[in-house]
C-alpha cells in the first residue's frame, strides 16, 4: 500500500512535470493610486522576465507563463484584499508577484496568500514589520526593508554635513516605518532630529505642516512621502516659504515628476534607492522602456527578479504548485551555484531542468536574508541640473 | 533685530497664509449666508459649486494659454474669471429651475431644502470629477512672487525670510474689490435694497410688490459669482483639486455661523477669525518665541497646541461654542 502510494505520488510528480501548461503569475500592484505613475513599468519589468521565459519553452517541459494584472490601490487593503482573491479563486494563478505597498501586502499576505497557501514575492514593500509578519515561509521580497534605507540614508546625511533635520512623513505604514528608521540611524549616527510629524496626502495645502517644521528647524527636510501625492505639496510649501531648500528623499519620492515639478529649485537634493552596482538592471529597463512606460522610475528591477524568482523556483521544483516551490526560493537566490543576471533566464532554465545548481542574481543583486527579504543595496542620487543623477553606490 | 525677526517670521508662517485663507473663507461664507439669509437654507451644495466655477477657470485659462494669450505677471486664470461666473450662473440657475424652484412653491421646511442640497452636492460633486477628473490642477501662472524670500533677506539683511506669493496677494486685492461691489449693491441698488427687504421679511416685501421670483434669481446670480472667485483663488493659491472643496464646507460653514448667517460683514468677520484660529493653533510657536524671550526661558519644545492634523477639529470646536453660547453668532445673525 504503502509503495503505491508512492509511486502514484511519483508519478503525479512527474506528469506534472511533463505535461506543458500555461501557468498564470497574479500582478497585484496599484495601478491606482498614490504610486500608480510608478507601477505600469512595475508591471513590465515583472512581465518581461514572464515573457523571457515563455519564450525559451525551457520551463517544466515547455510551459508557458502569462501575466494576470490586479488593482492594489496601494492603500485600500480591503479593496487589495478583493482583487488578491479573485486572482487566486477566479484566474487560478500559482504564484503572485506584489503587492507593492507595505500596508496592503500586510493585508494581502495575512487574509489571502497564507490562508490560500500561495507564494507571494513583493517587489516593493520596504516595511520592517513586514520582517516579522507570520508568513509560513510563504512572503518573500526583493526589496530590502526600511530598516536598511534609514541607515543609508542617514549615512549620506552625515557624510554630506548635515547636523539636523526635520522628518514628514506620508501617515501610512511605509511613512512612519521609514520615519521612525531614518531618525534611529541618524541620531545612532551623532545627527539632531529637530521634528517629525506626518502629512495626510491627498490635500491642497501644506503650509501650516511646513510651517511648523520651519519653527523646529534644521539644515535639511526629510520627506519620506510619494511622489505623486503630498510629497511634492511639502516641498513647493517649504520652498515657498523658505523654510528649506534641501530635500533628503527616500524611493518613493524619486521619480520623473520630482524633476517636472522642481527642477533645479531643489538642486542639490539627495535621495536614496534600492539599486545595485553588482547587478546590471539595464536590460530589464531597456526592455521596459521599449513597451512604451516610464523606465525611469524604482523597483522595476525588483519586479522583473520577484517574478523570476518564483517561475526559477517552479524549474528547481519541477512543479508549479506553491507548496512545492515556495521551499526552493531561498536556494535558488543565493550562493552555491552559477551566478545568473538578467536576461539570462533561460540558461537558468537549462541549468535547473539538469539538476544543477544557481544563484540568481537578476538586476538587483537579489540576495535573500532574514526569512526572504532582500540584503539590499542602494543607489544613492543627488539632484544636478534640475535632473535626478546618481552619485553613487552603496 | 530679534524683535524684528519674530514679526517676520510671524508674518511669513501666520500672518500672511491667514490672511489669504481668510479671504477665500470670508468669500464662500458670504455666498452660503446670502443663501441663508434669503433663500433661508443651508446650501450644502456651495463647496461644490466653487469646484465647478474653478474647473471652467482651470478649462478656459488652459485654452487661454493654447491660444497664447496671457496676462503678463498676472495668472491668466484671472482672464479666465469672468468666463467662470457666467458658466457657474448657468449651472446655479439652472439647478434652481429643475430642483429648488419645486421645493420653493411648495413651501417646503428648511430641513427638507438642506436634505435637497445634499443631493445636489452630490451630483455636482460627480460632474466636476467626470469632467475634469479627481486629480490636482495646476493652473496658475505668470509670476510666482511678490517678494521672494531670497529678495527678502538681501533687502533687509534679516535672518528670517518673508514671501508673499502673488496669489496671495491677488486673492486679498480680489476679495476687497468684490467686497466692496457687493455691499454697494445690497445697500445702493433697488434690486439690492428689495433683496435686504425679502431677507428681512418675506410677507412685508411681497405686500410692498417686490417680485419673488427675481430676488431669487439675483441672490443665485450673486451666490455663483461669490463662489466661483472664491473657487478660483483657493485654487490658485493651493491647487485645484476636486475633492478639497467639498472638505472646505466645514471652515466656510463654520466662518457663516461664526459671524450670524444672513449676516454679510458677519461671514467676513467669521471667515477670518476661523482662518487666523486655524493657523495660529496649529503653528509650532518655538520660532517666534525664540527670538522673542530671554535665553533662559527658551522652550525647547515645538509649543504647538494641536498637530496640523486637527486642523479642522478647531473650526469644529469654534463652531459648537458658537451654537451652544451664542447661537445668533457674532453679527447678530438668525439663530440657527
Amino acid at each position: 500500500m504503502k509503495k503505491l502510494l508512492m509511486a502514484s505520488a511519483a508519478g503525479a510528480l512527474l506528469a506534472g512535470a511533463a505535461s506543458a501548461e500555461d501557468i498564470k503569475l497574479g500582478v497585484i500592484l496599484g495601478f491606482t493610486g498614490p504610486i500608480e505613475s510608478l507601477t505600469p513599468a512595475m508591471a513590465a519589468g515583472a512581465e518581461i522576465a514572464m515573457e523571457e521565459v515563455s519564450k525559451s519553452g525551457k520551463l517544466l517541459g515547455g510551459s508557458t507563463v502569462s501575466a494576470v494584472r490586479a488593482d492594489s490601490t496601494c492603500v485600500d487593503s480591503a479593496a487589495a484584499t478583493a482583487a488578491a482573491e479573485r486572482l487566486i479563486t477566479s484566474d487560478g494563478v500559482k504564484g503572485i508577484m506584489g503587492a507593492d505597498c507595505s500596508g496592503v501586502t500586510g493585508a494581502v499576505l495575512a487574509n489571502v496568500a497564507v490562508p490560500n497557501g500561495m507564494v507571494m514575492i513583493s517587489p516593493s514593500a520596504t516595511s520592517p514589520a513586514l520582517s516579522d509578519a507570520s508568513d509560513n515561509g510563504l512572503f518573500f521580497r526583493t526589496a530590502p526593508s526600511d530598516a536598511r534605507q534609514g541607515q543609508v540614508l542617514a549615512n549620506v546625511l552625515i557624510e554630506k554635513g548635515f547636523q539636523s533635520a526635520a522628518i514628514t512623513y506620508t501617515n501610512n505604514d511605509y511613512g512612519k516605518g521609514l520615519a521612525d528608521s531614518i531618525e534611529a540611524a541618524f541620531k545612532a549616527a551623532g545627527g539632531e532630529v529637530t521634528a517629525s510629524s506626518a502629512h495626510e496626502d491627498g490635500k491642497a495645502d501644506y503650509s501650516a505642516e511646513v510651517a511648523a517644521l520651519a519653527s523646529a528647524g534644521g539644515d535639511i527636510l526629510i520627506v519620506a512621502g510619494y511622489v505623486d501625492q503630498g510629497g511634492p505639496g511639502m516641498i513647493r510649501a517649504a520652498l515657498d516659504t523658505g523654510a528649506f531648500d534641501m530635500f533628503a528623499l527616500p524611493d518613493g519620492m524619486i521619480g520623473t515628476g520630482l524633476e517636472t515639478t522642481f527642477g533645479d529649485e531643489i538642486e542639490g537634493s539627495i535621495g536614496t534607492l534600492p539599486g545595485s552596482e553588482a547587478a546590471d538592471p539595464s536590460v530589464v529597463l531597456e526592455a521596459a522602456a521599449a513597451t512604451g512606460v516610464d523606465a525611469s522610475g524604482p523597483y522595476i528591477g525588483e519586479s522583473y527578479d520577484a517574478a523570476a524568482l518564483i517561475m526559477l523556483a517552479m524549474q528547481a521544483a519541477g512543479s508549479s504548485d506553491p507548496a512545492a516551490y515556495s521551499a526552493k526560493i531561498q536556494d535558488i537566490a543565493n550562493a552555491p551555484g552559477e551566478p545568473i543576471a538578467a536576461g539570462e533566464l533561460d540558461k537558468a532554465l537549462e541549468i535547473l531542468a539538469a539538476g544543477g545548481e544557481i544563484d540568481y542574481v537578476g538586476a538587483t543583486a537579489v540576495e535573500l536574508i532574514n526569512g526572504g527579504e532582500a540584503a539590499g543595496g542602494y543607489r544613492e542620487i543627488v539632484i544636478e541640473g534640475g535632473k535626478i543623477t546618481t552619485a553613487q553606490y552603496r | 533685530m530679534d524683535f524684528l525677526n519674530a514679526i517676520v517670521a510671524l508674518s511669513n508662517f501666520v500672518l500672511i497664509p491667514a490672511i489669504a485663507y481668510g479671504s477665500q473663507l470670508a468669500l464662500g461664507a458670504l455666498g452660503v449666508t446670502l443663501i441663508y439669509g434669503i433663500l433661508r437654507f443651508s446650501n450644502f451644495a456651495h463647496g461644490d459649486t466653487m469646484a465647478f466655477g474653478a474647473m471652467i477657470a482651470v478649462g478656459v485659462t488652459y485654452l487661454l494659454q493654447y491660444w497664447g494669450v496671457s496676462f503678463g505677471p498676472l495668472p491668466t486664470a484671472l482672464l479666465a474669471l469672468p468666463f467662470a461666473i457666467l458658466g457657474t450662473m448657468a449651472l446655479v440657475l439652472i439647478t434652481d429651475r429643475v430642483v429648488y424652484r419645486f421645493y420653493r412653491t411648495q413651501k417646503a421646511k428648511p430641513v427638507i431644502l438642506v436634505i435637497v442640497s445634499m443631493g445636489v452636492m452630490f451630483i455636482m460633486n460627480g460632474l466636476v470629477r467626470f469632467i475634469i477628473g479627481p486629480n490636482d490642477r495646476k493652473f496658475a501662472d505668470g509670476e510666482r512672487f511678490i517678494i521672494s524670500v531670497r529678495e527678502f533677506k538681501q533687502m533687509t539683511g534679516l535672518r528670517e525670510g518673508l514671501a508673499i506669493k502673488t496669489t496671495q496677494g491677488i486673492t486679498v486685492v480680489v476679495a476687497v474689490i468684490a467686497v466692496v461691489l457687493l455691499f454697494w449693491f445690497l445697500n445702493r441698488t433697488r434690486t439690492g435694497k428689495s433683496m435686504r427687504a425679502y431677507s428681512d421679511n418675506e410677507d412685508l416685501a411681497l405686500l410692498s410688490g417686490i417680485n419673488p421670483e427675481r430676488v431669487v434669481m439675483y441672490t443665485w446670480l450673486i451666490v455663483a459669482a461669490l463662489a466661483t472667485t472664491a473657487g478660483v483663488l483657493y485654487g490658485l493659491d493651493k491647487t485645484f483639486k476636486p475633492f478639497v472643496y467639498f472638505q472646505l464646507l466645514l471652515p466656510i460653514f463654520a466662518s457663516a455661523i461664526v459671524g450670524g448667517l444672513g449676516s454679510p460683514i458677519g461671514a467676513i468677520a467669521g471667515g477670518f477669525v476661523i482662518a487666523f484660529s486655524e493657523v495660529t493653533i496649529t503653528y509650532a510657536w518655538k520660532k517666534v518665541l525664540k527670538y522673542m524671550l530671554p535665553e533662559q526661558l527658551e522652550p525647547s519644545g515645538l509649543v504647538q497646541l494641536l498637530s496640523t492634523d486637527y486642523k479642522f477639529a478647531v473650526s469644529f470646536v469654534i463652531l459648537i461654542v458658537v451654537l451652544l453660547f451664542k447661537p445668533t453668532g457674532l453679527f447678530k445673525g438668525k439663530s440657527v
